[in-house]
């Protein structure tokens, strides 16, 4: 698996990213794209204003493509690099990005599944180079966190304080 | 596997309760969630079986509020503690910040609390995770049940706790002893965030 490393996203690779989600949801006609990592947290989204609690879709997002992955074991491949849900008026693609991250694209009748297949194919590659890129920096171009633990004590008492 | 984003200045961490099936660790996260401001928390969700025991996981995100100027935010998971769930129990556990053991006080119980933490242990180790490094928090719960049907806190910290971790007599039903926890372990994951990153 990936280790215990965290995330720290910067204010580059966000605006990079997001850029990258655009153009994907410009030239596929989709809706809204999503990238959430493979323990539910949500790190960017493009296109349409979320209809729905983002926290949990990502959190259900990666429970989906987990379980699918060990299905896809259980039959003897690798793994799944991409899912398609297809409803009624809205489906949703997911694609695996260098084994770290999911992108999720919603999209509707206004295109077709092999459309958005064809481009987020393209946008995966672009992304997965962008996070191995990432990754490599690692820990050293990361601004410092501060201190979190002063002031964690009054919080906390305010999320429990009668 | 927490997250920090410089950009919006968030910071996400992941706390999953574990332990043996019909613990209390669903019942936890619904007293938290009914207890908790409105505006620091977010839906729960649970994936449960049609009787109420947990199939995948359970999942309420809580909203700290603001530490160092940084936006703080807890998800809290479940996992299922039935023995046959393995594999989505790894799955939920999979980039875990910390993790409150819950275990059921109750003698006959003992037997699956040693279990499950066995259990964890390897699920952990599988995930190149040593239990003596990760965040862990104890919680024996159902102390609210009559005396001849449970262990006292004093035994439960000598079968169970071999870590010497913060660990909490509970119930939670009525909540006692989950806000505690909850502390506790909070506090534990962020002091570990900080001395990842250091300043
Ligand atoms: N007496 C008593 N009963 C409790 C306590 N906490 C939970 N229970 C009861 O124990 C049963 C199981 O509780 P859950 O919270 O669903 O247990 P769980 O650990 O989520 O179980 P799984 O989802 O199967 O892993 C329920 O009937 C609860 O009402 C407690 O502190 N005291
Ligand atoms: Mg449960």
């Amino acid at each position: 698996m990936t280790g215990a490393g965290s995330w720290s996203l910067g204010e580059q690779d966000h605006r990079r990213i997001t850029e990258q989600l655009n153009d994907l949801l410009r030239e596929s006609n989709a809706r809204c794209a999503l990238l959430v990592d493979r323990t539910g947290q949500l790190l960017a989204n493009a296109g349409d204003q979320l209809q729905f609690d983002p926290t949990s879709f990502a959190s259900l997002t990666a429970a989906d493509f987990s379980a699918n992955d060990q299905l896809a074991k259980m039959i003897g491949e690798p793994e799944f690099a991409s899912l398609f849900h297809q409803g009624e008026k809205e489906s949703m693609y997911l694609a695996d990005v260098a084994r770290r991250v999911i992108l999720v694209v919603l999209f509707d009748q206004r295109t077709t599944v092999g459309l958005v297949r064809l481009r987020v194919k393209q946008a995966v590659g672009d992304l997965a180079k962008l996070f191995e890129e990432m990754f490599q920096r690692g820990a050293d171009g990361k601004p410092a966190l501060p201190s979190l633990l002063e002031g964690a004590d009054d919080e906390i008492d305010k999320l429990f304080g009668d | 596997m927490s997250l920090v984003n410089f950009t919006s200045r968030e910071i996400t961490c992941k706390i999953v309760y574990y332990g043996p099936g019909r613990s209390g660790k669903t019942t936890n996260l619904q007293y938290i969630y009914g207890r908790v401001p409105e505006d620091r928390r977010g839906r729960m969700v649970s994936l449960a079986t049609q009787t109420d025991r947990t199939l995948f996981f359970d999942f309420l995100p809580l909203e700290l509020g603001s530490i160092s100027g940084f936006t703080t935010r807890f998800q809290l998971y479940t996992v299922p503690g039935q023995v046959y769930y393995n594999a989505t129990r790894k799955l939920v556990l999979q980039g875990a910040d910390g993790v409150v053991f819950v275990a059921d006080s109750q003698i006959r119980q003992l037997d699956e609390n040693i279990e499950s933490l066995q259990n964890l242990q390897a699920n952990l180790l599988e995930q190149g995770i040593d239990v003596r490094t990760i965040p862990l928090v104890l919680q024996y719960n159902k102390q609210d049940l009559p005396s001849d049907l449970i262990l006292q806190v004093a035994d439960l910290e000598e079968q169970l706790n071999f870590r010497m971790v913060p660990a909490f007599g509970a119930s939670a039903v009525v909540g006692k002893g989950l806000f505690e926890t909850l502390r506790a372990i909070s506090e534990r994951v962020l002091r570990k965030l900080s001395e990842a990153q250091p300043a």
